[in-house]
């Protein structure tokens, strides 16, 4: 236990750039997502096989390999960014496809004749979308995004195989020195049990509030 | 298939519209492209030589050899943690508590850990305590025990779909609870569970990747070994990322395959959490 808060500071630090990670890729995985989301439900054919492409390619690649595909390969085409910056990048691209995903089968399961409806009573196609297709749109996909959130969270923890010294690298750097690895791996771990508990509590509560019994 | 709650079918305005924006998506991707192929090339990494070596037979096959390493750690990996999923799941649900408690307990822990920090685990805390385990068990031991939680909670879904009537038609002909379980339940549950089972094993196979960090010679590693050879950073790590996708596109088409065929429910149960 003390190897743990002997080591205070450098866990903290390594928690916080996990923070960083999860925060920063989770807030760009939801722009993209909702780009990718309005791709695949456009009526245009081009775009909806763009969204298409996107979707599959992100979903079918492992994020290891974009992450080194990204750190390595991208000086190689004259790209440098800061090692956080590109984590960030590289998870919200990877993210933004499930985000893109969830939020599609949101939009999907509002049934027709709600959009229906209210074009016939004379509803415009922003007003339509705001009053009417978003706010049941929504409601459905508080549980998958929650679940996604969660995903990021653990999948911020892959940045540390690339270099990022976010809270899993903080725990080995640590466990190299002090050689106690039961203490600060099993304290690792709890502290990622306890960001995706937080992230489960509140996306149950929101959606108990919110969920549309039919 | 466009999302019939927001569109009507296209008047001739919509049309002309959608003709307009078909071009601009068109030009903005060729943009995109044209600008990749641009940065690519002011760096010189479209030059032939640096392809070349990639029309080569050595090449693919050293990077189809790591590709059957990962073949063949996803599928131990897939079976040991499906075996440990079900036990898990079948716990989860057993009626003594001293059983329910310890499987939930499992699932709900490691289904929020990341694999990566397993990996460490086997890779750093294990070889103290005097096990120090193969290559290739120490990409596959976190991998199942990270993906036993995810199977898991699919086939307790599975089993939660099936109607309580079943059970109770099987108890009262005179079957044990295990017997209902194996030769009522189980069966109807795989069938249902079959689509999210291929999606998990796709992520599984995406999981493998670890075997970077621990030098077990799957397609990944292959491909930091090749690239630490021939000095083709960007080339190599795009071959592998095609064979990924290539080989992850068709397991998530089967995917959506076998869902298109699943027979539809009789009637639909709210998802119990």
């Amino acid at each position: 236990m003390s190897v743990l808060l002997d080591h205070l500071p450098e866990l903290w630090q390594g928690l916080v750039v996990t923070f960083q990670l999860t925060a920063g890729s989770f807030a760009g995985a939801a722009v993209l997502g909702v780009l990718i989301c309005a791709l695949r439900v456009s009526p245009v054919g081009v775009l909806r096989a763009l969204g298409t492409a996107y979707v599959e390619t992100f979903q079918n690649l492992p994020l290891l390999v974009l992450l080194v595909l990204a750190f390595f390969g991208l000086p190689e085409i004259g790209i440098k960014a800061g090692l956080l910056e590109t984590a960030i990048v590289v998870i919200a691209v990877y993210e933004g496809a499930y985000v893109g995903e969830a939020l599609r089968s949101g939009v999907n399961s509002v049934s027709k004749g709600q959009g229906e409806a209210a074009r016939a009573i004379g509803l415009t196609f922003g007003q339509s979308l705001r009053h009417v297709i978003l706010p049941q749109a929504l409601r459905t996909v508080v549980q998958p995004l929650g679940n996604i959130f969660i995903m990021t969270t653990m999948n911020t923890a892959l940045a540390a195989a690339v270099g990022v010294v976010d809270l899993t690298a903080a725990a080995n750097r640590v466990n190299l020195t002090e050689a106690q690895p039961i203490p600060i791996f099993v304290g690792a771990g709890v502290a990622y049990a306890l960001i995706a508990a937080v992230a489960g509590f509140v996306t149950g509560r929101l959606e108990r509030r919110l969920v549309i019994l039919r | 298939m466009t999302s019939t709650a927001l569109f009507d079918e296209p008047g001739p305005k919509a049309r002309r519209r959608i003709r307009i924006a078909t071009v601009l998506g068109t030009l903005a991707a060729v943009a995109l492209v044209a600008l990749a192929l641009r940065q690519f090339a002011a760096n010189g990494q479209l030059d032939a030589a640096r392809w070349q070596p990639y029309a080569t037979w050595p090449m693919w096959r050293y990077l189809l050899d790591g590709l059957w390493s990962t073949f063949l750690a996803a599928v131990v990996s897939a079976a040991l943690s499906m075996a440990l999923g079900l036990v898990l799941a079948l716990g989860r649900l057993s009626p003594r508590r001293w059983v329910r408690l310890p499987a939930a307990g499992y699932v709900e822990v490691v289904r929020t850990i990341p694999a990566l920090l397993l990996v460490y685990v086997v890779l750093f805390a294990l070889p103290r305590y005097g096990m120090d385990l193969p290559l290739f068990w120490k990409l596959v031991v976190p991998l199942t025990v990270s993906n036993a939680a995810a199977f898991a909670e699919i086939f307790r879904a599975g089993i939660n779909a099936i109607e309580r009537g079943q059970t109770e038609a099987g108890l009262a002909v005179g079957l044990t609870r295990f017997q209902t379980m194996r030769l009522i339940v189980l069966p109807q549950a795989a069938r249902r569970v079959l689509p999210s089972i291929v999606s998990q094993s796709v992520g599984l196979l995406k999981d493998t990747s670890l075997g970077f960090i621990v030098s077990y010679g799957e397609l990944l590693y292959s491909g930091k070994v090749l690239a630490a050879y021939n000095h083709l950073v960007i080339q190599t790590y795009l071959v592998v990322a095609l064979i990924y996708l290539v080989v992850n596109a068709s397991l998530s088409k089967l995917a959506r395959t076998l869902e298109a065929r699943r027979p539809t429910p009789l009637r639909r149960r709210p998802a119990r959490a």
